[in-house]
């Protein structure tokens, strides 16, 4: 089972990922809460954003999360056959997939965007979930997907000082 | 010189299409002539940047900008027009939201300069020669404009007041706008003039929509014989229409094919390609994984086919190069 954080304060470098974290009402925010309560300990680094389902999470939330500076987005609905609304968490595991598909191709790493079915009695599957996302986040860096994007201008400044020097490059 | 209200008009990374509609006006071109006194179009006339530069600021009533922003004078040329400008205008996909050239941003500076004059299959370059920026010449030196790692569209530059979108423009939307903005009853800073339903809302075969889609596969348009009368969706194909702006006269529609998007995503939603993403995902007609991703397949080109004109006004703009292979 992964550990907790060791140093809530930060690494060397005081960098800390955050990840933005959509529960769902009924099972996973329920989890988060008995967790809570039974007092676990896992890594502080999830911004815990309640919504009534999973199937709520429209793919643009995911998208704002990381184009503000989140370096990973969970999502946590009911298990199959238990939504609430008997099949929202059907339609976020269709968009989950092809969302995860278009990020690829924008060039996020895999470990980033994660999808799981927490039920509201599983608050040690939510600690382990956590835990196991901070750390591989935390082992890929920030993802640095702020916009506007810091590097668009790359290379032109080389270019801007050689020619004050009078040198092509 | 007349005391009519004087336009610009400017192409930055483009393709020349939206001056092309600028002239399919065709006789309604005559009234707008008639109406304003054209200072600056390079495309067709001989006016000059230093011509622009010897007016007063803001002595332009409007200034139509298209094509999207990749190269420092292109930045530069914004800038002036903006200051030159009462109005400035993105027309077009591409200074709208960056249109096709802003697919550039699915790779960088460094990888397109590597294809373009090193290994794409018909390039001859065996010294290796590079664009410069600055390049001595029989004793003088020539200049280039710099190009950007990432292409933007203009209000990424500077402050844009109305936007007109499509790619290109139809003229009907082209002469709602100078209309609009020749009526002086002008609508708030930000508008796109066009109308803000969703493209399904106007479509001729919204009635054959149905309710609940639930689409098993997806299909190209060439892998299938298109019914003239059926919903696109529901015949499999990725039609963008639930997540675009209608106005276009759904000229692809009755051209039976699918809407590619270029109208750009209505005010009220802020990323065209998770919107669209997110209705036709939700559409799939299946509930376990392995069937899901079997029907995915099916969009081998996610970011073409959801950003295919807005990549550069997307929530993340560009694909993060450092986690892949350039």
């Amino acid at each position: 089972m992964p550990e907790p954080t060791e140093n809530p304060q930060g690494s060397a470098d005081g960098w800390q990922p955050k990840i933005v974290a959509f529960f769902c009402n009924w099972c996973t925010y329920l989890a988060a809460d008995l967790a809570g309560t039974s007092r676990m300990k896992y890594a502080p680094n999830t911004r815990v954003i309640r919504v009534m389902c999973s199937g709520r999470v429209d793919p643009q939330f995911v998208l704002e999360a990381l184009a503000h500076g989140a370096d990973g987005v969970l999502i946590g609905g009911c298990h199959p056959g238990d939504c609430h609304y008997q099949s929202g968490n059907y339609k976020a595991l269709r968009r989950f997939r092809l969302l995860k598909r278009m990020l690829l191709a924008l060039g996020l790493e895999e470990e980033r965007v994660r999808l799981e079915w927490i039920s509201a009695a599983e608050a040690d599957k939510l600690r382990d979930v956590v835990n196991e996302m901070v750390a591989q986040v935390k082992a890929l860096g920030p993802a640095h997907l702020e916009t506007p994007p810091e590097d668009w201008a790359v290379g032109l400044e080389e270019e801007a000082e050689a020619e004050a020097e009078g040198v092509t490059v | 010189m007349s005391d009519k209200p004087k336009v610009a008009f400017y192409w930055c990374a483009s393709c020349g299409g939206c001056e092309e509609a600028v002239v399919d006006l065709a006789e309604k071109i005559l009234d707008v002539v008639a109406a304003v006194d054209i200072v600056f179009w390079p495309v067709a006339l001989d006016f000059k940047k230093s011509d622009v530069e010897a007016m007063e600021d803001g002595s332009i009533l409007a200034s139509f900008v298209n094509g999207a922003i990749r190269t420092t004078e292109q930045e530069e040329m914004a800038h002036l027009l903006r200051r030159k400008s009462k109005v400035l205008v993105a027309f077009g996909s591409c200074a709208h939201l960056g249109g096709i050239p802003a697919l550039a941003n699915l790779w960088d500076r460094e990888s397109i300069f590597d294809t373009a004059y090193r290994t794409s299959p018909s390039t001859v370059n065996p010294d290796g020669v590079r664009p410069e920026p600055s390049h001595p010449h029989n004793g003088d030196r020539v200049h280039l404009p710099g190009f950007y790692n990432t292409v933007r569209a203009l209000d990424q530059v500077t402050s844009v007041d109305y936007y007109i979108p499509g790619c290109a423009p139809t003229p009907n939307i082209i002469a709602g706008a100078v209309e609009t903005l020749l009526g002086g009853d002008l609508p708030p800073a930000g508008t796109v003039l066009a109308p803000d339903i969703a493209l399904c809302e106007e479509c001729p075969r919204l009635d054959t929509k149905p309710q609940e889609l639930s689409i098993e596969r997806f299909r190209r348009p060439h892998e299938v014989l298109i019914d003239e009368e059926t919903c696109l969706l529901a015949q499999g194909l990725l039609c963008m229409g639930p997540a675009t702006r209608a106005g276009c006269g759904q000229l692809c529609i009755r051209g039976n094919m699918p809407c590619t998007g270029c109208f750009g995503p209505t005010s009220k939603v802020r990323d065209q390609g998770a919107k669209y993403l997110s209705a036709i995902a939700s559409m799939l007609g299946f509930e376990d994984e392995a069937a899901i991703d079997r029907a995915l397949d099916g969009i081998p080109d996610p970011i073409g086919t959801f950003y295919r004109y807005g990549l550069a006004g997307s929530l993340l703009r560009r694909r993060k190069m450092s986690s892949v292979e350039a």
